[in-house]
């Protein structure tokens, strides 16, 4: 097996033997968005509301909650390996960085694969289905996959530079922060708050929520989806390229 | 021969917790952070609901969305406190204060003390966070000291309910066994709507849930239009009441393993 | 090229705002060979394992392991050197059995080969029962035993062993010291062993380096080190209580006061052991009944108390107390 494969799927296994990390990250979204569905269908009558169905609205949250979860499990176990001298020990084989650095975002996009599609689910058996069709669901699982790596590697950059959990579990209401202060709960153009307004459209969050939406809803959007995967993607790249960066300087060898 | 009574041992771990909590910014910023990005998110970012049909709340969404942030704040501080009783059965630490005090009521009722003193600081920043975003409070001086009473009895039934599962449960996996009941109580009740704007499985739980009647109660206050007034101090003093009696049993609990 | 195990030419660590933690030590270790380093905490013991297992890079001095240069030549050290840490460093998911699957993997072993390696070094420390259990239910005893095992997978010629036995009952203690006795014995592995045990140190190590404050004081086989210092020492507990005093003013005169039993005196007699009798003769015309007598010979803490002005088993009771 390569390096690669091997880190893996130990990523994978890792994850996937803590439920308390895994269940939450499924089961808080939609209880989340069961319950503004039923608390804010009465916003779909406001003129200019891009759909009668608040549920098909709010659709596109969960996709970006789950990505925070996968940020928060990313770090955390990335800082669990260096507090407790696990890198040390895989710095002392002649694995080489960059295989460390992909078999981390594997496990980062496996659980993200895992949230996509039970969301898509839910999604189609509970909503009015995906405007875009089936080629749709593969590009929005593609998108939600690149939103999951963006905020993964954050979490895992996060670990590799401070070395400890707190430090990760602090980044928390950021990334809440960057969720709320977005068009989560109205589109950008309903919202009536000039300083909330101009925030949203300055948020990169709002971009990935309206890419998700517009396929969810309208269908192809050629607009919204290139700027909601520019704004998953830049994240991502940046992101990758910082943790790539503090792994270099946190597993030092001669 | 120890000489504490209820008040010697309230007032050390009441100082003990707040000391705390005071030098520990993880343990400070969260609980005054949380309100805050629930208020500004939908207060700033639903500000339009008040233009759906049927919304006829007289002191505007600010002041409508203000009056459940107060109460989530309330109920999370008693919360949050209440995760210090876990994190001191899992250290060992309580062990001293079974040992130490001579009356353990008191113990109960110094991490009450902290749970509002800590329940005060949150409320008095998001409050002034409020004010300067545009929180119109058209009650009386009798209606806000109505509204605080309302929030800061909250606060005791979520720390007396959170201290009788943590007595019980006596780790940190206490945490989600409080958190969770407590979400559902605040989530499933009118928060970003009025209750007769409520839709669907949401609205039939809010029908039955004790925090609808506070809530409307609250911004009631606020509005200077008191409404459900009697049935909702009813409604909470009767969860208080139950709430000292599940605080007191895991007590008795904790007390057979000290 | 050095033809040393590990060898070290002024080898220092600087850290920002902070004392050197290792100041110029120069060593060299024989192939074969057990070398203990002991110190107390914060002698700079780990810095110095971490620098030759090349964690870390040297702020000068030059080191070689295996005729390898530490700087330059890194991966060529890596390959050669097995290292069980300070921490355990184990993933509490992971099962052992996932563990060895992991190293083993990681350094080329492949299919049959690489359970073989598994199934043996399991059944070596005493794991194959447990092989199958997520490591986070493992006690520290385990947990140390299978540290060893991975640090043993790709057969090294060099073992460094960070404070192995920290935290373990004695029982464990003695299972691990039996097997790095076997190692050095059956296989001719080199170990450098770190530990703050005296008795670790003189079971375990053909040589001895005494460390403090990042410089090496002494360095010996423990029978050359203790036979500088060369002095017994004698302690005498009075069976009066109140006569502890004057038992100490008695002993004073056969030589300088160490630290013993807070009932007795103790004194390292200048004249050696030869003095006993008259040690006896001297308690005894000064009409104090003594309980208990005893002769000590030097201990490794002599030495670290010769060569420092502190005693090593001292430094770690101020250590327990300060904590």
């Amino acid at each position: 097996m390569s390096e690669v494969a091997l880190l893996a799927q130990r990523s994978v296994v890792r994850t996937l033997r803590q439920p308390a990390m895994v269940v939450p990250s499924l089961v808080f979204p939609l209880l989340l968005l069961s319950i503004n569905t039923s608390g804010l269908e009465t916003a779909t009558h406001l003129p200019g509301f891009p759909t009668n169905s608040y549920f098909q609205f709010a659709l596109a949250i969960p996709f970006i909650q789950g990505a925070l979860f996968s940020a928060n499990s990313a770090g955390t176990n990335v800082a669990s390996d260096i507090e407790s001298g696990f890198l040390n020990r895989l710095a002392l084989t002649p694995l080489r960085r960059v295989s460390l650095m992909l078999g981390q975002l594997t496990g980062i996009l496996a659980l993200g694969l895992i949230q996509a599609l039970t969301f898509v689910v839910v999604g189609l058996a509970f909503g009015d289905g995906i405007a875009a069709g089936p080629a749709g669901v593969v590009v929005l699982v593609l998108l939600s996959l690149t939103i999951s790596l963006a905020f993964g590697a954050i979490g895992a950059f996060v670990a590799l530079r401070a070395g400890n959990g707190e430090a990760v579990q602090g980044t928390f209401p950021l990334f809440f922060a960057a969720l709320f202060l977005s068009s989560m709960s109205l589109p950008r153009d309903l919202i009536e708050t000039d300083w909330f307004r101009t925030v949203a459209t300055w948020n990169p969050v709002s971009y990935m929520l309206e890419g998700i939406r517009s396929l969810v809803i309208e269908g192809w959007d050629a607009e919204a989806l290139a700027l909601g995967f520019a704004c998953a993607g830049g994240i991502a790249l940046i992101a990758v390229a910082a943790a790539g960066s503090a792994l270099r300087t946190r597993m030092v060898r001669t | 021969m120890s000489r504490g009574s209820f008040f010697s041992v309230a007032r050390a771990v009441a100082w003990r917790n707040i000391h705390n909590w005071a030098t520990n910014p993880a343990l400070v910023i969260p609980g005054v952070l949380f309100p805050m990005f629930f208020f500004t998110a939908f207060a700033g970012g639903l500000s339009r609901i008040d233009n759906v049909p049927g919304f006829d709340y007289g002191a505007g969404y600010t002041t409508f969305v203000y009056g459940f942030v107060l109460l989530q704040a309330a109920t999370f501080g008693g919360v949050f406190s209440s995760f210090s009783i876990a994190r001191d059965f899992e250290s060992g630490f309580s062990r001293r204060l079974m040992l130490g005090a001579a009356n353990r009521g008191g113990i109960v009722a110094g991490y009450w003390i902290a749970a509002l003193v800590r329940a005060l600081t949150n409320i008095g920043v998001i409050t002034v966070v409020a004010l300067l975003v545009g929180l119109e409070v058209h009650g009386s001086g009798i209606d806000i000291v109505g509204l605080y009473t309302l929030a800061f009895l909250m606060n005791a039934f979520a720390l007396l309910f959170g201290t009788g599962v943590a007595m019980r449960l006596r780790t940190m996996q206490a945490g989600p066994a409080i958190q969770t009941p407590a979400f559902l109580l605040l989530f499933l009740a009118p928060v970003w709507v009025p209750y007769d704007l409520l839709t669907g499985w949401v609205q039939a739980a809010a029908s039955v849930n004790p925090l609808t009647l506070v809530l409307e109660a609250g911004r009631g206050f606020l509005a200077g239009d008191p409404t459900k007034v009697l049935p909702a101090f009813a409604v909470v003093a009767l969860l208080v009441s139950v709430s000292v009696l599940w605080a007191r049993g895991g007590l008795r609990s904790a007390e057979r393993v000290a | 090229m050095s033809d040393a195990a590990i060898e070290t030419q002024g080898l220092v660590r600087e850290f920002k705002k902070g004392p050197r933690a290792v100041d110029g030590i120069d060593l060299r270790v024989e192939p074969g060979e057990v070398y203990g380093f002991l110190g107390p905490n914060g002698a700079g013991k780990s810095t110095t394992v971490h620098m030759l297992t090349t964690l870390l890079p040297p702020s000068a001095g030059r080191a070689w392991v295996a005729g390898h240069d530490i700087v330059e030549d890194g991966a060529a050290v890596r390959a050669t050197i097995g290292a069980a840490l300070q921490d355990a460093a184990l993933d509490p998911y992971l099962t052992g059995r996932e563990h060895m699957k992991l190293q083993t993997a990681l350094h080329g072993m492949r299919g049959a080969e690489a359970r073989e390696r598994s199934d043996a070094l399991l059944q070596r420390v005493g794991l194959v029962q447990a092989a199958d259990r997520r490591v986070g239910g493992y006690s520290g005893g385990m947990k140390r035993r299978l540290d060893l095992a991975l640090a043993l997978v790709h057969r090294p010629r060099i073992l460094f062993l960070d404070e192995p036995t920290t935290g373990l009952d004695p029982q464990s203690r003695s299972a691990l010291w039996e097997e790095v006795q076997r190692l050095a014995a059956d296989r001719g592995v080199t170990v450098f062993l770190t530990t703050q045990y005296l008795e670790e140190a003189d079971v375990l190590a053909d040589r001895v380096g005494i460390i403090d404050r990042g410089h090496i004081v002494a360095e010996g086989t423990p029978e050359e080190l203790k036979a500088e210092i060369g002095r017994p020492s004698v302690e005498a507990i009075p069976r009066d209580p109140d006569q502890l005093a004057y038992t100490k003013q008695v002993l004073a005169r056969f030589g300088e006061s160490v630290t013993g039993s807070p009932k007795g005196a103790s004194v390292r007699l200048s004249g050696g052991d030869a003095q006993l009798a008259e040690v006896v003769r001297a308690l005894d015309a000064a009409n104090i009944e003594i309980q208990e007598l005893q002769l000590h010979a030097p201990t490794l803490d002599d030495v670290f108390l010769a060569k420092t002005g502190r005693s090593l088993e001292g430094e770690a009771e101020r250590e327990v107390a300060a904590a």
